[in-house]
């Protein structure tokens, strides 16, 4: 049942992401890029790592992007003609796609793999997570993190620059 | 024999039944509290004014929130035809919708025994619990930007896109305080966070419980703030300033579509008064003893809506400068600090 879960997902995750990269409207392709992740979470819950599952939805739908959506409103990204064609047609993967999450997050609360797998229960608890977070995994962990830092350095300086007197 | 915890498993019938009941009285003692707190906040801001408020529909103008469902309910229900049609039907129910489902992680009450078997007075014990709420918290924002969006009006886009700035800005120094709290907890389970403020304070002060509000002060302070603007109420209403923007992202929204936003707005209001006297005040227990548990927590919850209103009536709305330079200077650095000195604190303490 897992299995099959797994593969519903994964072929609704390759389907809005390919939508996604196909829309004209960057609103359109930020929503279809949402459900991606949505469906993405719903698999790392399905491996047995709620955790992960709950950081996915929390930093990549719930504010990564959000951010990308600012963007696109304040900049005025978005078209402004309007597209041939009654609107259902253009919104009907979407609302069909979304349906699809919705009725594979239901079956899987429902069954709840993690507690009816054989064997060892294979759910990671927070514990877990931050003990191979910071124990098995810290160095990788502190040259990402410089990384974002020097990242974040460096967007400040371009941004710094720009704004001055028009040239570096 | 050690009584059982209810499952799936030991008692299908059961389950789902008790399981159908508590979702059933949850949702139904939320929607009534939405819209007694419609009723109470017009009352309360009135007499704070010196009005009467409503007074003409029952005692009172006790029907007055019945009175204005039925008038929602019957007006005519407006889509602009620049609109983007499908997105402009899901954003007020994807507003709405994660606002309610947050409700299931809160525990209402102590454990009862049914039949031999324990049934915890809570929908849903999830072990990433608090994390839940904060990932739904932040899929609420997608309903106010898509209704500043698709609405294709000035004035609703101007509300999305102040929306998505200031929950993002927001939510980052909530997500630190609540990270706090955890860290004297040790656990993301509001259920055991519950269980740990019911010892006796620090253990050692059998007079108090251990209420995380006496050990994190700041970060209550900083969650109270934090969880205003994430909701949007006064003084950090900007997506909706009246004076400036008509009505911010439900500027072109009419009918029971307009019910739903606000049905959303009060429900976000009980939702964080509930998550803040979980994680700070003890949720269900104390002052009163635990089997009036559901009483205790439902007081703590009104005593937060009662601050909030008190707010509205008092405090005048923040310039977006001063909100941002508020979220991201002082309110940020704080939470951070705070959240570096709770490590020291507690490493020492080992």
């Amino acid at each position: 049942m897992a299995s099959i879960m797994f593969y519903l997902l994964s072929l609704i995750l390759l389907t809005a992401t390919l939508l996604c990269i196909f829309q004209r409207n960057p609103v359109h392709a930020v929503l279809y890029l949402v459900l991606g992740f949505f469906s993405l979470a719903i698999m790392f819950y399905l491996l047995g790592a709620p955790l992960v599952a709950a950081w996915e939805v929390i930093v990549y739908a719930g504010a990564i992007m959000v951010l990308f959506l600012f963007i696109i409103m304040m900049l005025g990204l978005a078209p402004q003609d309007r597209p041939e064609g009654p609107g259902w047609q253009r919104w009907l993967p979407f609302v069909i796609l979304m349906a699809a999450v919705l009725a594979c997050t239901l079956v899987i609360i429902a069954l709840d793999p993690a507690a009816t797998a054989q064997g060892e229960p294979y759910s990671l608890g927070p514990q877990d997570f931050g003990e191979a977070l910071f124990g098995k995994y810290a160095l990788a962990v502190q040259v990402v993190s410089f990384q974002l830092l020097f990242a974040a350095v460096g967007a400040y300086n371009l941004g710094r620059i720009q704004r001055g007197k028009g040239k570096p | 024999m050690t009584p059982e915890m209810l499952s799936l498993s030991n008692s299908p019938g059961l389950f789902v039944g008790l399981m159908l009941l508590k979702l059933i009285v949850v949702f139904s003692v939320v929607m009534l509290m939405v819209a007694y707190a419609t009723w109470c906040e017009r009352k309360i801001i009135g007499h704070m004014q010196t009005r009467l408020g409503p007074m003409r529909t029952g005692w009172h103008g006790l029907l007055q929130p019945i009175a204005d469902g039925i008038k929602l309910f019957f007006k005519e229900d407006i889509i602009p035809s620049q609109a983007s049609v499908v997105p402009f039907l899901l954003a007020p129910m994807m507003i709405l919708v994660p606002a309610i489902i947050t409700v299931a992680v809160i525990p209402f009450g102590p454990d009862v025994t049914v039949s031999g078997l324990i049934v915890p007075l809570q929908i849903t014990d999830l072990n990433v619990g608090v994390l839940y709420i904060l990932a739904f918290a932040g899929l609420g924002v997608y309903g106010i930007v898509l209704a500043g969006w698709s609405s294709n009006s000035k004035y609703s886009l101007l509300g999305g896109v102040r929306a998505s700035a200031q929950m993002i800005s927001y939510e980052l120094a909530a997500g630190l305080t609540i990270v706090s709290v955890f860290m004297l907890s040790e656990t993301l389970s509001l259920r055991e966070i519950v269980a740990l403020q019911s010892e006796p304070l620090w253990g050692t002060f059998s007079f108090l419980p251990n209420w995380y509000v006496f050990t994190q002060p700041l970060a209550f302070f900083l969650f109270v703030i934090t969880g205003l603007a994430e909701i949007n109420r006064t003084p950090f209403d900007m997506p909706e300033a009246e004076s400036e923007l008509v009505s911010g992202f439900c500027t072109e929204y009419s009918s029971m579509k307009y019910a739903l936003f606000f049905l959303a707005e009060y429900a976000n209001m009980i939702v964080v008064s509930a998550i803040a006297a979980t994680l700070f005040l003890g949720g269900w227990y104390g002052p009163l003893p635990s089997s009036l548990g559901v009483i205790n927590l439902l007081g703590k919850i009104v005593a937060f809506m009662f601050f909030f209103i008190w707010l509205r009536a008092t405090l005048p709305r923040v310039r977006y400068d001063q909100l941002m330079r508020m979220g991201w200077k002082v309110l940020l650095p704080l939470a951070l600090a705070n959240v570096v000195v709770t490590g020291f604190v507690v490493v020492l303490l080992q």
